[in-house]
């Protein structure tokens, strides 16, 4: 029905043709009259012409250049567009997004990393009860009287059904790993469910937080578990069109294009819902999408700015928008191969039992880390949307150590270089056999990037080492993809850049990654986690230390100790922490950023 | 006229087997996963995505993938999007309507303004009029539309906030105002399309009226007595918009690939934007749907625009 509406709309525009060359000649022909005006606000100029026959004074159509004087309705961009609005099946960050708007987890996490209580009544603690001391379960109460915007309860069988659901190998959820690490989950009572662990575990918020927690439900997915999530063409509609508890529900999906909202009269604070209309416009690109916000006034928040400083200044300085930053995006550093990627080896080609022949040296690589000027890459590319950073764990705040510092010392790196045995001549330097010092330097390709790895290859000239720069597209350097050489996870070159953090606020998948049970080799197709190859049987003995540890305080000292001996061997090197804005237009209350979750997690609050 | 029809229809078969394997291969080779996004995110671990992808049938070598796919192509079948997990075939029809309305007024515009410029200025020949007309053909026909379509935005959208930047797919028309946003919002996309198209145009028809011009029925024409604007529409305007007639039906099924710039720079959610979003995202089945679909009109509109050169030019015969 919607394919032949627009069908007909399209033959209507198609008959309006004719007025454009008219529309496009007046358009020409204005300028000279018009420029003062245009800029002024047009509502403004109609409100005085308000008895204008053709302006019907009850509709709330807006013109387009300031739709913003519409209190009732918000306008999101994102430069992707979400494609799949139940998130189990997400294939991206905009999916989830989307989803947050209709659907709930138990908890949220808020900007400063705490839990906020969605579906659940109270976060469980070991003090209140809800978390078992031995970590091998956790109880959560959820909230009473809450409905899904069909009208039906919310109950405790939805969120049995979510785990099963996606813990199901042939659902082949995204989200399976927050879920196949649960043994059991029972329902104490309708409102009560006592979840049990696989393993005990000291993060008792694995599943149903954040934005791979939302829950699903039972009613409408029941039939959908397994092969026939993606095959039957019921659950290929529920994944399009999921049904909710959020302050939102669905009205229209364009996958790959527009979700459009309205507010769900079956939810719990319904009063309190500030929007009549939610729209979230995806695709175009993030500087244009920060124009229709900061410089038009078009919509009302664009999504992750990930722009250069010399074209996000310019935006940003439209006025009509506040850039709102902070947490982490992910920190950019420079991953160093312990192994050799020489391509004379072979298949033994950055295979862990191949060293390589000077970045195994710490001072090597404390020389390299001391001659990056960290804070001309901020200055210069990144400008408000990243910090100079030291750590590789940076979130949350309470993990972030204050032990290190990384500051441009290019005599003293000299100075380590010659210890190591590597003399300059002629600016270069060379190992005792003659040979002279040259990394092979390999990024994804984006502006931003191509800008560091140039900063990086004239620090390293400084210090006589030779860098040859490579950079891949996107697609191919993330992709994981076996049959090719260009990937991360294979790392065929000396030194690789991208950004990287933990997916939630336990670190322990995340430090996991420099291992040596983790090493990237041809065994485990390249998929281990520890592209570098680092391995340090120190580490190993910290980070088990560290992932048997249940007690918070005591697993927050270990985790900053496990970064800080990363740090202090020189296992990667940290850049920058990235905080890619998201514009928010003036005059729009609710929007935090946010490290751990979606940022539109609090959508529900949001009001103008 | 028919046998050629049918011979024609029955060579397009094994054209299109070709080009279906030919696509198919190379997208089968290229690098990229549909869940790329998630490399690195230890939330989604390799497992995970290892399950996806046999879940996907994308563990399956290239040739038993290909089978699967046109075996069901055959019976109607466009298989599922990997990023929408839904049916492809629901995506395009989603599409076609934007697209047919942006790139397909925007053709008809480039039509019209292109063949009287084109006439005007072989008649008139090194006129300021024709030199004007060339100059911006020149310029229109060598300025790539993200260099046009950028600028136009600075200039109109940004600097002068007449037009909008993004163009809003879930407006409906439902009085004079929203008519009016629903034609403000594709000025600027509209624009820029139609300063390329009519580049090209209007030197072909300029062409084609310089070489008909000198010609005998010309001067036969003339030496009756027809005032000159009667020779030129009757007869050499008549003559020289056969090869155009041909190039404007061969440009049709561009209409139905989108514009992929133009469409990603302003957002308008049409095939072309389809098309560049699903090659980066992997997503195969959308992309065999979409390149299969503009095949298939490359080669009915060949036989169109044949059949349509039989009907204006009587000197054409097909036995």
């Amino acid at each position: 029905m919607q394919i032949a509406s627009s069908w007909k709309r399209s033959a209507a525009l198609l008959a309006a043709a004719l007025l454009l060359p008219l529309l496009v000649a007046c358009g020409g022909a204005a300028p000279a009259a018009e420029p003062t005006k245009a800029a002024e606000p047009t509502a403004a100029a109609e409100a005085t012409m308000a008895p204008e026959p053709t302006a019907a004074p009850a509709e709330p159509t807006a013109a387009p250049a300031e739709p913003t004087s519409d209190p009732k309705s918000l306008k999101i961009l994102y430069w992707q567009a979400p494609t799949v609005l139940n998130p189990h099946v997400s294939s991206g960050t905009k999916d989830f997004d989307a989803a947050t708007v209709i659907l709930e987890p138990l908890a949220h996490y808020n900007e400063k990393d705490e839990l906020v209580a969605y579906l659940a009544e109270e976060i469980p603690t070991i003090e209140n009860g809800g978390v078992a001391k031995d970590g091998t379960s956790v109880t959560w109460k959820l909230k009473k009287g809450v409905k899904w915007s069909d009208g039906t309860d919310f109950t405790a069988d939805d969120v049995i059904f979510t785990w099963k659901y996606a813990s199901d190998p042939k659902t082949a959820a995204t989200t399976a790993s927050n879920y196949n690490i649960i043994k059991d989950i029972t329902a104490v009572d309708a409102n009560t469910v006592k979840i049990t662990w696989a393993a005990p575990t000291p993060n008792p918020y694995g599943s149903y937080v954040s934005f791979s927690g939302m829950i699903l439900q039972k009613k409408q997915f029941e039939n959908c578990i397994g092969e026939k999530a993606l095959t039957d063409a019921a659950c290929q509609a529920a994944n399009l069109a999921p049904i909710g508890t959020n302050a939102y529900m669905l009205k229209e999906f364009k996958p790959g294009d527009t979700v459009t909202y309205v507010k769900n009269p079956a939810y719990r604070n319904a009063d309190k819902t500030a929007f009549d209309n939610v729209e979230i416009k995806g695709g175009g690109d993030a500087a244009t999408a920060g124009n229709a916000v900061c410089q038009t006034g078009e919509a009302d928040y664009a999504w992750n700015l990930q722009i250069p400083k010399a074209a996000l200044e310019p935006i940003l300085a439209g006025g009509k928008c506040q850039p709102i930053a902070g947490g982490s995006f992910g920190v950019e550093r420079i991953v160093v191969n312990f192994a050799n990627p020489d391509a004379a080896l072979g298949k033994k080609r950055s295979e862990p039992s191949q060293p390589h022949p000077f970045l195994t040296n710490p001072k090597v690589r404390q020389a390299i880390n001391m001659a990056i000027d960290r804070q001309a890459i901020v200055d210069n590319l990144y400008g408000p949307t990243g910090v100079a950073n030291c750590n590789i764990l940076v979130v949350p705040e309470s993990v972030n150590s204050k032990n290190t510092k990384c500051d441009r010392d290019i005599e003293g790196a000299k100075k380590l270089m010659d210890e190591a045995g590597f003399p300059e001549k002629d600016g270069v330097r060379a190992d005792k056999d003659g040979k002279p010092l040259a990394l092979y330097f390999q990024t994804s390709i984006n502006s931003l990037r191509q800008g560091e790895q140039a900063i990086v290859k004239s620090n390293l000239a400084e210090l006589g080492i030779a860098v040859s720069l490579k950079a891949v597209d996107a697609g191919v350097f993330f992709s994981g993809d076996v049959g090719i050489d260009d990937t991360l996870n294979k790392m065929y070159v000396d030194i690789q850049m991208y950004t990287n953090g933990p997916d939630g606020t336990d670190s322990a998948a995340y430090l996991k990654g420099w291992t040596c049970e983790k090493m990237n080799s041809a065994e485990n197709k390249w998929n281990g986690g520890n592209d570098g190859r680092y391995c340090n049987k120190d580490y190993d003995a910290l980070f088990a230390k560290y992932d048997a540890e249940f007690d918070i305080a005591k697993r927050t000292a270990l985790a900053i100790e496990a970064n800080d001996f990363l740090i202090n061997d020189n296992a990667v090197i940290p850049l920058v922490n990235r905080r890619t804005p998201n514009a928010i237009i003036n005059g729009l209350v609710g929007p935090t950023y946010n490290t751990f979750d979606s940022g539109l997690w609090n959508i529900d609050s949001w009001h103008k | 006229m028919t046998q050629y029809i049918i011979r024609k229809i029955l060579v397009a078969f094994p054209t299109l087997l070709i080009i279906s394997v030919l696509i198919f291969a190379v997208l089968a080779l290229a690098p990229g996963d549909p869940l790329a996004q998630f490399a690195l995110n230890p939330a989604i671990p390799a497992s995970t995505r290892i399950r996806i992808r046999e879940q996907f049938g994308l563990d399956k070598p290239w040739y038993v993938r290909y089978y699967k796919w046109s075996t069901s192509m055959v019976q109607g079948e466009w298989g599922f999007s990997f990023s929408s997990k839904s049916p492809v075939i629901n995506i395009v029809m989603q599409r076609i309507p934007q697209t047919l309305q942006v790139v397909g007024i925007s053709y008809l515009l480039a039509i019209l303004i292109a063949i009287p410029i084109g006439v005007i200025s072989a008649v008139k020949q090194y006129t300021i009029f024709d030199q004007v007309a060339t100059f911006l053909s020149f310029i229109g026909g060598s300025l790539p539309s993200f260099f046009t379509g950028l600028s136009f935005m600075l200039i109109f959208a940004i600097h002068f906030h007449w037009f909008p930047i993004v163009y809003s797919t879930t407006l409906e028309i439902t009085n004079f105002a929203t008519l009016k946003q629903a034609i403000n919002q594709m000025v600027l996309p509209v624009l820029v399309l139609v300063v390329q198209q009519t580049a090209s145009l209007t030197r072909f028809m300029r062409s084609s009226m310089l070489d008909n011009l000198p010609l005998d029925y010309v001067r036969t024409a003339r030496a009756k007595g027809l005032n000159d604007w009667t020779v030129i529409t009757r007869h050499v305007v008549v003559n020289s918009i056969i090869p155009v007639i041909t190039l404007v039906a061969l440009g049709i099924p561009g209409i139905f690939a989108g514009a992929i710039i133009t469409e990603n720079l302003f957002r308008v959610n049409g095939l072309g934007q389809l098309l560049v979003t699903s090659i980066q995202n992997s997503d195969t089945p959308v992309v065999m749907a979409l390149s299969f679909i503009f095949s298939i009109l490359v080669v009915i509109f060949n036989v169109i625009a044949d059949i349509m050169y039989g009907i204006f030019d009587p000197r054409v015969k097909y036995n």
